[in-house]
């Protein structure tokens, strides 16, 4: 049976490769997914080894907010430079620097744009001279206040030369310095993992990087040779006392290296997610090869029933198969998976701009995980086609090969359950538990009970889409062809409707949420112009706090509130915070209810936040914000959480507290009279030193708000582009053996006088109907679950529910191209098809 | 018989034809030289052993295969050297087809499977002689069925009428009662046969039943790639005693 099976397997050489094909991309997914997140994290293992090699122990301050790398940068505690002298002298202490480095020095480049990162931090530090890693490429450290030093990334990226007049943006206004000197690290690299630095003189960093002179982020320590670090540590420990965290550099080291795990670790669980939906849909086209296969194998294993095998050898013999091209699938997704991972390794590597990736390691979960999956999946979907098979009677060995259309009563009822349950769970989870799980498991089981269905509704839609193309003869073959094995059609075109629903579900969901958000924004701003940028970099844009004055003494403009942003613990909980320098002008600028000016000490919370914790007008809260003590304010006032930015204001006297001191958004009203026009150009050329925002009038500003959503939609596509794919393969597929099993049919169609053309537009025509009725199923579905998970955020803020008309045609018409383009091979295969040959084909 | 009609009066011709499949060692040399012609308005069986070439003549002659030399006509036009499209349009107007088994497409039913190649053609069935076709094939009220709702004699008949209703030039039949049973196959072999007396239609009919050969006009008996002998007004029994002799020459 082993011997038959492998021949049986290696005769059918094409429908091997296309079944496998779906496997190999899904596997492909799992096992770059694995690969990449196992070099980076050596990657960064490296990193942050290398970054602390020449610090054996290192003390800050205790965090007042302990941020962790998945909620943006860590605020440093300012610590007294004078603990440096104190450290200094613990026994067994080489030497110990005051140092000043943290994140928020924005270079202008020579074209008057900020440098931007996507990622890495841009760390203004003080000038402590060079260590073993490194090297001084031109010029010297600054010595004087108006000098600054940059690392070669900087260099490079801002197009600067030692002796430039070079501008940086820091917790201070837009401030030019002279370069002089630029300084890389060992093995010629630029930076350490693509982080910028600038180097300022001691005094100047404090007050730019800090806002305040004599104080420091850490201290780091050299030990004295034979000292060991961590014994040292302890000393320095019990000298410093309690405020202090006192670490070895290896401690740190492996503590940023978790941190950063911890972000992989999403990443990687976002990419076997996808992994996840392109299996899903490559099941779908296995199970589809093996019913085929098993179908026009019927002579075969009827033949070797009537021999005598039995029926567990035939389900052997079929699962046999799924096995082998499991494995074999598995094995080249695995290799094409590594391809992935190093791509994925060395794009994020440019992205970052400088991180350099660790060699290219495959893991053993990689291939683990490799092999299970695509054997799994594999056999998974074809238990149900060998069950079939075993049930073929010794009999039709004997018989002409008729497969009589089975009753579709049973799969639809099967269908109708497993599709309510569906519903049910996708229910429960989106209203009543709110848990990703069961809507993931809701959305799942609501698919296969979709495509239970599937075969039922082919027969009137696949009938009623058909008639588009009866107007020729070979339009009406290839609607009755592909209204011909509704099973088959149904599978076929479920495979696409997994990825189709997937993608109008999230524009769906997307557009609404935009949509909304858009109104919201139409209703409340109410402000004639704004200020405020893009996020370039991991912290958001900010501009010159005196803009706000500058702006408010513009003829023409009646007044300017600013918005500060930052992360604040309130009453022991970590939440994000607003402050505003005239809470009364941005509730009117918001067209909120009135507000009263908060003086030092108050603040305006939410009404739904203040429903939650109880609080009312006078309540005094615990504020711990990312600088200074804890401290207590009272509320002043409430306001509903749609109509005003966030969910607490304070007063502008907190920034001063705040990680980022300068504000995010100025909201501007112009007096009676004054038009946009002429107040724009003016308050543009007052932010002009502030390269990271512009101003804008209102309505580019509520579009500027929107975009992130196009870009998440755009994201989305082209990930779930994958299972397209896969489920286009599965059209070529099914096309494929279509015309195999018709070879008679279409030797008798070419002997009575179709023409090629004509052939080929036959099976073209059954392409493009079972694509565009997978992509209508996708669209109708995709719709549901949209609209149900816009329901279930209505309290969130989506009150409307907004269906892509113009992207469902789109992915219609995409459907109708998609079958055009897999019926390209099989309708090729079937005009050259040899008339004679075809006809005394068995 | 041989060149006693003038060309135009021809439905179909061949010429010196050799077919040759493979090369060198495994050479078959299926057709040595045949030359034969099949007037208008007959009815003509090929006979012979298999693998005497009666099924590739009928092919060469039909544009389903080409010859390795000389030449076939089918009614004045030359089929050697025709491209696809060329031959897909003469087998489309100019010759109709009826073979052993699998003539029909499932998915149409027996009416629309008739007007298969006047519908690729995009040509209206004449209705006189699309009921003249019908009655005489007797399908009646089963027109509108499925092939696998007719037995193998109905859609034999079917495949019939489908020949008959593009007035071809000549008709192709290949064994066209090999797989039915003798009270249907007479059926069919009478109405083929009444097709040409009352139609003026031309049959070439492939077959090595002496009984279906006696439906005939004329029999050409092929051996060996070669005509070997020609039988006018054939009986079963001069059929028969024809076929003997064959096998005591070979």
């Amino acid at each position: 049976m082993l011997r038959a099976t492998l021949k049986s397997l290696l005769g059918r050489k094409l429908r091997l490769v296309l079944s496998g094909l779906a496997v190999v991309l899904g596997v492909m997914f799992v096992a770059g997914a694995f690969v990449t997140t196992d070099t980076l994290s050596r990657t960064f293992d490296n990193l942050f080894t290398e970054g602390y090699a020449t610090t054996d122990v290192a003390v800050k301050a205790k965090p007042r907010i302990a941020v962790s790398e998945m909620d943006g940068e860590q605020v440093e505690t300012p610590l007294p430079a004078a603990l440096a002298t104190t450290i200094g002298q613990v026994p067994g202490v080489a030497k110990a620097t005051g140092v000043v480095a943290t994140d928020g020095a924005r270079v202008i480049g020579s074209d008057g744009k900020v440098v931007t990162s996507f990622g890495p931090p841009r760390i203004g530090m003080n000038w402590v001279g060079t260590d073993e890693l490194m090297q001084l490429r031109q010029g010297r450290g600054p010595e004087k206040d108006t000098e600054i030093a940059v690392n070669e990334a900087v260099a490079k990226a801002a197009g600067i030369k030692v002796g430039d007049q070079v501008a940086v943006l820091t917790q201070l206004p837009k401030k030019t310095f002279t370069l002089v000197g630029v300084w890389g690290y060992t093995e010629g690299r630029d930076s350490i993992g693509g982080v910028q630095e600038v180097a300022f003189t001691t005094p100047v960093a404090q007050r730019s990087m800090l806002g305040q002179a004599g104080v420091l982020t850490q201290v780091t320590v050299r030990v004295a040779d034979g000292e060991s670090a961590t014994a040292v540590r302890d000393r320095i420990a019990a000298q410093v006392g309690a405020g202090y965290d006192v670490k070895t550099g290896k401690q740190l080291a492996e503590e940023s290296s978790a941190q950063f795990k911890e972000a992989l670790g999403f990443f990687n669980n976002i990419l076997l997610g996808f992994a996840g939906v392109a299996l899903f849909v490559g099941t779908f086209l296995i199970l589809n090869t093996f019913s085929i296969i098993v179908a026009q194998r019927t002579r075969e294993l009827a033949l070797m029933r009537a021999l005598g095998a039995g029926r567990r050898q035939v389900i052997g013999s079929v699962l046999l198969e799924a096995v082998v091209i499991g494995l074999v699938a598995a094995a080249l997704g695995l290799g094409a998976g590594v391809g992935v991972g190093a791509l994925l390794v060395t794009l994020f590597g440019s992205m970052s701009g400088g991180l350099d990736p660790a060699p290219v390691g495959v893991p053993l979960a990689a291939i683990l995980s490799s092999l299970i999956v695509g054997v799994v999946v594999t056999v998974v979907a074809a238990v149900l086609p060998a069950l079939r098979a075993s049930r073929i009677s010794p009999i039709a060995a004997m018989q002409d090969v008729a497969t009589p259309d089975r009753p579709l009563t049973r799969v639809t009822v099967t269908g109708a359950i497993i599709g309510a349950a569906g519903a049910a769970t996708l229910g429960v989870g989106l209203y009543a538990t709110n848990s990703l799980w069961l809507i993931l498991t809701g959305v799942l089981v609501t698919f296969i009970g979709v495509a239970l269905l599937t075969p039922l509704i082919s027969k009137p839609v696949v009938g009623a889409l058909g008639r588009l193309f009866s107007w020729s003869v070979p339009g009406r073959l290839g609607r009755l062809n592909s209204g011909r094995n509704p099973r088959r059609t149904a599978i076929t075109a479920a495979a696409l409707m997994v990825g189709i629903a997937l993608v109008t579900g999230v524009t769906v969901v997307m557009d609404s949420a935009k949509q909304s958000l858009a109104a919201q924004a139409e209703n409340t701003i109410k402000a004639e112009i704004v200020i405020g940028g893009d996020q370039n970099g991991p912290r958001p844009p900010t501009f010159d706090e005196g803009v706000l004055a500058r702006t408010a003494a513009l003829p023409g403009v009646r007044a300017a509130a600013g918005v500060w942003n930052d992360q604040a613990v309130i009453d022991g909980e970590r939440t994000y915070v607003n402050a505003t320098d005239d809470l009364a002008e941005l509730a009117e600028a918001y067209g909120s209810p009135a507000l009263p000016a908060l003086t030092s000490g108050q603040l305006a919370v939410s009404n739904q936040e203040a429903a939650e914790h109880g609080w009312a007008v006078g309540s005094a809260l615990t504020v711990q914000l990312p600088r200074g003590e804890q401290h207590r304010y009272t509320i002043a006032a409430t306001y509903d959480e749609d109509a005003m930015p966030g969910s607490y204001l304070l007063p502008a006297a907190a920034t001063r507290e705040f990680g980022i001191t300068q504000p995010v958004f100025g909201f501007v009203r112009l007096a009676e009279g004054a038009t946009v026009a002429q107040v724009l150009p003016q308050v543009k050329a007052l932010v002009a030193d502030s390269p990271e925002v512009n101003a804008t009038d209102r309505s580019s500003f509520i579009n500027q708000q929107t975009g992130d959503f196009d870009t998440v939609i755009t994201m989305v596509q082209i990930l779930l582009g994958l299972a397209i794919l896969i489920a286009v393969l599965g059209v070529v597929n099914t096309l494929a053996l279509s015309v195999l099993e018709r070879t008679r049919e279409l030797g008798l169609l070419r002997a009575v006088g179709l023409g090629r053309a004509q052939t080929m537009r036959m099976v073209t025509v059954e392409a493009v109907v079972i694509s565009v009725f997978g992509a209508l199923l996708g669209v109708v579905v995709g719709s549901g679950l949209g609209a149900a998970v816009v329901r279930a955020l209505e309290s969130e803020g989506i009150t409307d529910l907004v269906l892509p008309w113009t992207q469902m045609g789109l992915y219609l018409g995409l459907a109708a191209l998609v079958g055009v383009l897999a019926a390209v091979l099989p309708s090729i295969k079937a005009a050259r098809l040899n008339v004679l040959a075809a006809i005394a084909h068995d | 018989m041989i060149g006693t009609k003038a060309p135009e009066a021809l439905a179909a011709r061949a010429d010196d034809v050799w077919k040759v499949y493979g090369s060198a060692e495994a050479r078959v040399v299926a057709l040595r030289g045949v030359s034969a012609s099949f007037a208008r308005g007959r009815f003509t069986a090929i006979m012979g052993p298999s693998g005497s070439g009666k099924s590739t003549l009928m092919h060469c002659l039909a544009g389903l295969d080409t010859v390795t030399r000389g030449s076939v006509h089918i009614g004045g036009t030359e089929v050697t050297g025709l491209g696809d499209k060329a031959l897909t349009r003469l087998r489309r107007d100019r010759v109709g087809f009826i073979f052993q088994q699998f003539n029909l497409l499932p998915t149409l039913t027996a009416a629309e499977n008739i007007r298969l190649p006047l519908d690729i053609a995009g040509k209206k069935p004449d209705p006189q002689w699309w009921d003249t076709v019908i009655g005489t094939v007797g399908l009646g009220d089963r027109l509108n069925h499925r092939p696998s709702q007719l037995s193998g004699g109905q859609q034999q008949r079917v495949a019939c009428a489908r020949a008959l209703m593009s007035r071809p030039d000549v008709i192709f039949a290949d064994e066209p009662t090999g797989n039915l049973d003798s009270k249907a196959g007479a059926e069919i072999l009478s109405f083929l046969r009444s097709s040409v007396m009352e139609h003026g239609q031309t049959i070439v009919m492939v077959t090595h039943d002496p009984v279906a050969a006696s439906y005939t006009d004329r029999v050409v008996f092929l051996a060996d790639g070669a005509i070997v002998a020609e039988l006018d007004n054939p009986t079963p029994e001069s059929v028969l005693e024809q076929m003997k002799a064959g096998e005591v020459l070979v």
